[in-house]
């Protein structure tokens, strides 16, 4: 019998590599007459849930949130493969699936890099520190002497090197120290962290392999469709069940009765079949006979728009926040004005449709989810169909696209209780587009009545903002991420400031869309400030620095976030100034715009150049991004998401709108819902400001300063504002 | 239903399926290859693109039983040996994805068009490219990576 060390030292004589348990040792002679008994496989070394180390020294370390195309299955393994000092080449990421060790396992709020940027790499530490440690016990040197790198241990004083794989059992008995223990590496000594990494799934993704929600295939599998009310609220009454359940193809039909929950398991009718193909064109046959709740009111764009028009001027529901006095600086002599801007619903329109495939089996309900917040789609499975969490397995697949809407476990609640019903067979959900589009959780519409006074040197002396915008059902609390952060700028900057706010009900559902609050809030904002500027007769940059003041940090309210810092605000607006060659002079019909924003603890500053023709076609030439959220992560990653959220907030700008009519909703597709295509999508510089500070997150903090930057610069180009978007509706002519 | 005998990534497929299903619901459910997306079901986003002879069709609105004898190519057919194509190294070398989801279908339409014009300028990618929607947005490193595929790779 050989030993499991005598094993290992003897792969390492044949070159490493070796797997154990698959490998007869033949050295030192003819192999035995009698086969040796395979020696029962090393353990991998794995301190914590987030490594693993095999005794070949192939090391995997575990992706702990969702994947929705922010890039953190490929950049929070890198935080802990920088610590754990092995080739980024040479590591395997494994998607985790829901469980309570990864603790939070959210894809939301840009919130990745700034919670777990220390955290993921003291776990890499750890992991680095016992190696360290088990190869100077080997060794019989003091720890302090040995150092890794690439994989392996190594003394300097004697040459030694000792690769993880050959530690693994020594490791496996010395203690795991507490990761507030550990030491962190200097980041002048990083090899992974700040590098262009592509994503881990770049491979599969460029070959069609199996990835997505969709995607998932068990054996067995049934693909259903759902059909919900198109009015939200509604019930059924009935369907054609028994003609939908004898056309080709379809299995089941039945009714689910739902709950009252509009963010849990609507009412509506299954159908269950052999393809997804048979189950659309079921979904084409089927009749159900609705019961409408009265919703004409709340259901009515062009309606609640009015209402909401007709509260310029008027007091509040509520006063958010009263500093100074608003009133008594407004009716004092100098400049005034007054502006509404109205930005419409929003649809977040990931292209890969809601889906959800689940497995009802031996009493456990399995999912293949591609969610953004599995824990709350736990709760909610839990809660409508009546099963223990323990009973609920959630497997994260690859989203194609999030953008807010998969925070929200719909399509999970759905597949569960089909699922349930179908006990032992798996059955994936699939939602056509049209279907995806009109039950959404829509961004909701927002309203700025907006006043504000200019003193004598042109300075923003008092703003005033009766903010108005939709709560579901009632008029007490904003739908959800349709807020106005209470230090929203230019809240502390101006000694006079007020913001009120009126809810209008509406039965729609609502839910965050990509950088709520400051998706709708920035843009207004910074357009009156343009607006300012201009009354001011001083210049946009100019008028925007003077308002940031000297850098300071400012307190806010929310104990959650840092202290606003002034500084690197205005070291973003400064760099993409530069870059933009702010102050050129451009021909009629040409114009360059600015804006600046500060959400998700990201300083982003953008600058817009855009073309008007004289007919008011647009062409959006350039855009510039100065962004400071400190050290970058993955240089390739962050660039992608900054790109990307501007050109979000430029294709949202531009060109889409959700309304209602009679509490449905009107846009059925990508023909009346249009997305921003290649030939619009200018250039994007982007500039990264790279301070000393712990780092935070990119996937949304870009979106908010984009469309006000494009908005600016049409002005400049045209003398035309836009107060109400999408500006697919304005009119740009000029002459 | 009826059987059809189709040419997909140089192999012959024998299939069931009605004769109205469109391309995209026999690869995905018939054949298993996924690779090819649903996005929208009518032809407006590019998600479902392959190939038929070499030329971009939306597989959704291609009913299986107009495929006939043509040559069906998927994002899993374009590199059948094994060794991705200099587009596919691209789109890795460029780290074009975000979400992912809509690429093959950038994949295939770029494919054809690199077919029929080896060195595009920025007008060829953008007639060839303007029926793929992308909601990432990442439009400037796939109009980035078809330029670096035109020029041989080299960075």
């Amino acid at each position: 019998m050989i030993s499991r060390r005598e094993l290992i030292t003897v792969g390492l004589a044949a070159g490493g590599g070796l797997l154990i348990g698959c490998v007869t040792p033949r050295v030192g002679g003819p192999a035995p007459a009698t086969p040796v008994e395979p020696p029962a496989p090393l353990p991998d070394f794995a301190p914590h849930a987030y490594v693993r180390i095999a005794a070949t020294g192939a090391v995997t370390l575990i992706a702990k949130n969702p994947e929705v195309g922010q890039g953190v299955k490929t950049s929070l393994p890198m935080l802990i493969a920088e610590e754990l000092e092995v080739p980024w080449e040479s590591v395997t990421i494994e998607q985790a699936k829901l469980d309570p060790v990864f603790g939070r396992q959210v894809a939301g709020g840009s919130m990745a890099t700034t919670l777990h940027y220390d955290e993921l790499r003291r776990l890499g530490a750890v992991a680095r520190t016992v190696l360290v440690n088990a190869a100077a016990s080997t060794w019989k040197v003091p720890s302090s002497e040995c150092r890794a790198s690439e994989g392996a241990v190594l003394h300097d004083a004697t040459g030694r090197r000792a690769p993880y794989g050959t530690l693994l059992e020594v490791a496996a008995a010395l203690p795991v120290p507490k990761p507030s223990d550990v030491t962190l590496k200097d980041p002048k000594d990083f090899k992974i962290l700040g590098r262009r990494i592509g994503g881990v799934d770049n491979p599969k993704i460029v070959t069609g392999q199996p990835l997505f929600g969709i995607d998932q295939r068990l054996p067995g599998l049934r693909f259903a469709v759902y059909e919900k009310c198109p009015v939200f609220g509604g019930a059924v009454k009935g369907a054609n069940l028994d003609e939908v359940k004898a056309l080709p193809g379809v299995r089941e039909a039945f009714v689910l009765t739902g709950t009252q929950d509009k963010f849990g398991l609507l009412p509506g009718v299954a159908i269950v079949a052999d393809s997804t193909w048979a189950a659309f064109k079921a979904r084409r046959a089927l009749k159900v006979d609705w019961v409408l709740p009265d919703v004409k009111r709340s259901g009515t764009s062009g309606e609640l728009a009015r209402d909401a028009n007709a509260l310029r001027g008027q007091p509040p529901a509520t006063l958010v926040r009263n500093d100074g006095d608003v009133a008594k600086a407004l009716a004092r002599g100098g400049k005034k004005l007054e502006a509404s801007y109205h930005a419409p619903m929003m649809s977040h329109a990931t292209l890969e449709p809601q889906n959800c495939t689940a497995l009802f089996k031996d009493g456990v309900l399995e999912f293949w989810a591609p969610t953004q917040n599995p824990a709350a789609g736990q709760e909610l499975v839990c809660k409508t169909l009546g099963l223990a969490p323990s009973a609920v397995v959630i497997h994260l697949v690859r989203a194609g696209g999030g953008f807010g809407r998969r925070l929200l476990n719909d399509s999970l609640v759905e597949v569960g209780a089909l699922a349930q019903r179908l006990e032992g067979t798996p059955v994936q959900v699939i939602w056509e587009r049209e279907q995806d589009l009109q039950h959404d959780f829509y961004r909701p519409e927002a309203f700025h009545h907006l006043e504000a006074a200019l003193d004598a040197k042109g300075r923003l002396s008092a703003w005033k903002d009766h903010f108005v915008t939709f709560g579901l059902d009632q008029a007490q609390t904003p739908g959800n991420g349709g807020d106005v952060d209470f230090d929203e700028l230019p809240a502390r900057f101006v000694e006079h400031y007020q913001l009120g706010r009126t809810i209008l009900p509406t039965h729609v559902p609502m839910g965050w869309w990509r950088a709520p609050g400051s998706c709708t809030t920035a843009w207004a904002v910074q357009s009156f400030l343009d607006e300012l500027a201009f009354a001011a007769k001083v210049d946009p940059l100019t008028f925007r620095l003077g308002l940031l003041g000297d850098a300071r940090q400012l307190p806010v309210k929310n104990p959650r976030l840092r202290p606003y810092d002034t500084g690197r605000m205005k070291g973003a607006l400064e760099l993409v100034a530069q870059k933009c060659g702010w102050g050129r002079r451009l021909e009629r019909g040409r114009g360059l715009g600015l804006a600046f924003h500060y959400c998700h603890h990201g300083y982003v500053a953008v600058a817009a150049q855009v073309q008007v023709s004289k007919q008011g076609a647009l062409k959006v030439e350039q855009l510039w991004a100065a962004v400071d959220v400190g050290p970058i992560v993955n240089r390739s990653g962050a660039e992608n998401q900054v790109q990307g959220s501007m050109l979000d907030g430029l294709s949202s700008a531009w060109l889409q709108e959700v309304t209602l009519a009679d509490g449905r909703v009107q846009q059925v597709n990508f023909a009346d819902y249009p997305l921003l295509r290649l030939p619009d999508a200018p250039p994007i510089e982007v500039h990264f400001i790279e301070s000393n500070v712990p780092p935070t997150g990119l996937g949304e903090p870009a979106l908010p300063p984009t469309a006000p930057a494009l908005c600016n610069a049409i002005f400049s180009a045209t003398g035309q504002r836009v107060r109400q978007l999408p500006l697919l509706k304005a009119n740009l002519r000029w002459s | 239903m009826a059987t059809w005998h189709l040419q997909i990534n140089g192999n012959e497929r024998v299939v069931e399926a009605e004769s109205d299903t469109p391309l995209l619901w026999v690869l995905r459910d018939s054949l298993q290859l996924v690779g090819t997306k649903y996005g929208c079901g009518v032809g407006l986003c590019g998600s479902c693109t392959v190939h038929l002879d070499g030329a971009p069709v939306r597989s959704c609105q291609l009913p299986v039983s107009a495929v006939g004898a043509a040559q069906v190519t998927t994002i899993e057919g374009l590199a059948p040996q094994g060794t991705l194509t200099a587009l596919q190294q691209a789109w890795v070398d460029l780290d074009v994805a975000q979400c992912g989801y809509c690429q093959a279908g950038q994949l295939m339409s770029a494919a054809a068009l690199l077919a029929k014009t080896p060195h595009p300028d920025d007008a060829a990618i953008d007639a060839a490219m303007g029926g793929n929607l992308c909601r990432c947005a990442t439009y400037t490193r796939v109009r980035a990576a078809i330029h670096h595929a035109a020029k041989g790779g080299a960075r």
